[in-house]
């Protein structure tokens, strides 16, 4: 497993942990955790918290028959769905997302290509596909933009990400981020607003290229 | 009458180190009378969850409802959900809790934790009707003996962390509960931030940093 040196936020593990975070940022904390035995330990701290928050709870009192009704199904729950698993260079919870196929991607001009894997109200999660050496068009944020390295690298002003690392990036950041020699970078972004390309893809048909 | 299956063997073999003392069927009042206190010994809610593991013991698990159920009914319901709702939520914790109990490992996880996970899992589910991404599991320790020490190790942070959460003022306890137990609905992920680090007690902090260090001695 390659080095990680950029890790999620406390705050962002604590709110994956408490069940918080939006679908997209949920994908790439998930997908980090698979790569990264630091923030396992992290959140697996965090869980310990709220076991113990749940623990001196005062107590509900449940039905009479609840007990007996569960007792009863032990024989004969199903199986359980087996957790998710890797799938060559996507963690599990990618891979599901991807219902274990490769991702459908579409052309965003000069190689780029994306993977829509969720959009909507609570924002959208992608895979991005960078030719080696290739420029990602200069864009700012209207939110965070959580960006998770899959395969390859990619460098900007914040310093190189590799694999599995992940760069949080805000309103303040404009950013021109360009994949490493030797191999494409696949990415997995999640944003919580409409990413603002300026220059790359006319502004007109972000729309057209749900960007 | 449930079926008592021939558990105590079967966890014996299992415990290495540390002698582990099997939960004791006799003790009604969930209190933990283990006789020699110099004698390291398991949480009642670990070897009752141990016995569903390895002994798929039906009896541990009614002892696992009785203590769970009414605090996951009460979790539950601070998301916002009806009791009925939460009852249902209670019974799918339980039972999954029952199928994956080949995946409870105590090294790594508590079994409170590991419940709290699972609960927060089908919460969101249910809640927000998606389908939460969960990382990757790790290895289950299959036929490997469990590191007694490494569960010690966890359960003792964890209970400092418990007598930190009882030391809070209640404006601070009910912060962290919120943090841990809030709506589950959409939020804007700079309004919801999670735990508030800053504004409670550094001792929780403190816990937090040496849970991790555990956590992360097992790679």
């Amino acid at each position: 497993m390659a080095e990680i040196h950029h890790h999620l936020t406390e705050p962002q593990i604590a709110a994956y942990a408490s069940g918080a975070l939006p679908y997209p940022f949920a994908m790439v904390v998930a997908a980090h955790v698979s790569m990264c035995a630091e923030c396992r330990a992290r959140l697996g701290a965090h869980e310990v918290l709220g076991g113990a928050v749940m623990e001196v709870l005062p107590a509900e009192t449940v039905s009479d028959d609840l007990k007996d009704s569960i007792l009863a199904q032990l024989d004969d729950t199903p199986p359980d769905e087996p957790a998710p698993r890797r799938n060559g260079i996507y963690p599990g919870p990618v891979a599901e997302a991807l219902h274990g196929e490769a991702p459908k991607w579409r052309a965003l001009g000069r190689g780029t290509k994306q993977a829509i894997l969720h959009q909507g109200p609570n924002g959208s999660v992608r895979l991005l596909y960078i030719p080696a050496g290739q420029a990602v068009p200069d864009h700012g944020h209207n939110g965070l933009e959580l960006t998770l390295v899959l395969q390859g690298s990619f460098a900007d002003a914040d310093g190189t990400f590799g694999v599995g690392d992940v760069e949080v990036a805000d309103d303040a950041v404009e950013h021109t981020p360009v994949a490493g020699e030797g191999m494409p970078c696949i990415c997995l972004a999640a944003t919580d607003a409409p990413l603002k390309f300026s220059g790359f893809v006319p502004r007109m048909l972000q729309p057209i290229f749900r960007i | 009458m449930l079926e008592l299956s021939g558990n105590l063997e079967a966890i014996m073999e299992r415990s290495s180190g540390p002698m582990i003392i099997p939960w004791d069927r006799s003790a009604k009042d969930g209190a933990n009378n283990v006789a020699d206190e110099t004698e390291p010994t398991y949480s009642e809610q670990t070897r009752w969850m141990l016995a569903v593991r390895d002994a798929r013991d039906k009896e541990a698990f009614a002892r696992l409802f009785d203590f769970y159920a009414p605090r996951l009914k009460a979790m539950a319901m601070r998301t916002g959900m009806r009791p009925d709702q939460a009852e249902d939520i209670v019974q799918e914790v339980l039972l999954t809790a029952w199928r994956k109990a080949s995946q409870f490992d105590p090294a790594r996880a508590q079994v409170s934790s590991w419940i709290y996970q699972i609960a927060r899992n089908r919460q969101v589910d249910v809640v927000r009707k998606e389908n939460r991404p969960v990382p990757e599991e790790l290895a289950a320790p299959e036929d490997e003996e469990d590191d007694a020490g490494q569960v010690m190790a966890l359960e003792q942070e964890a209970t400092r962390l418990k007598s930190a959460l009882a030391s809070l003022s209640e404006d601070q306890r009910v912060i962290v509960e919120k943090a841990y137990f809030g709506e589950l609905s959409h939020t804007e992920i700079r309004e919801q931030t999670g735990l508030p680090l800053g504004t409670i007690k550094s001792r929780i902090r403190l816990g937090l940093e040496r849970l991790r260090h555990e956590l992360k001695e097992l790679r």
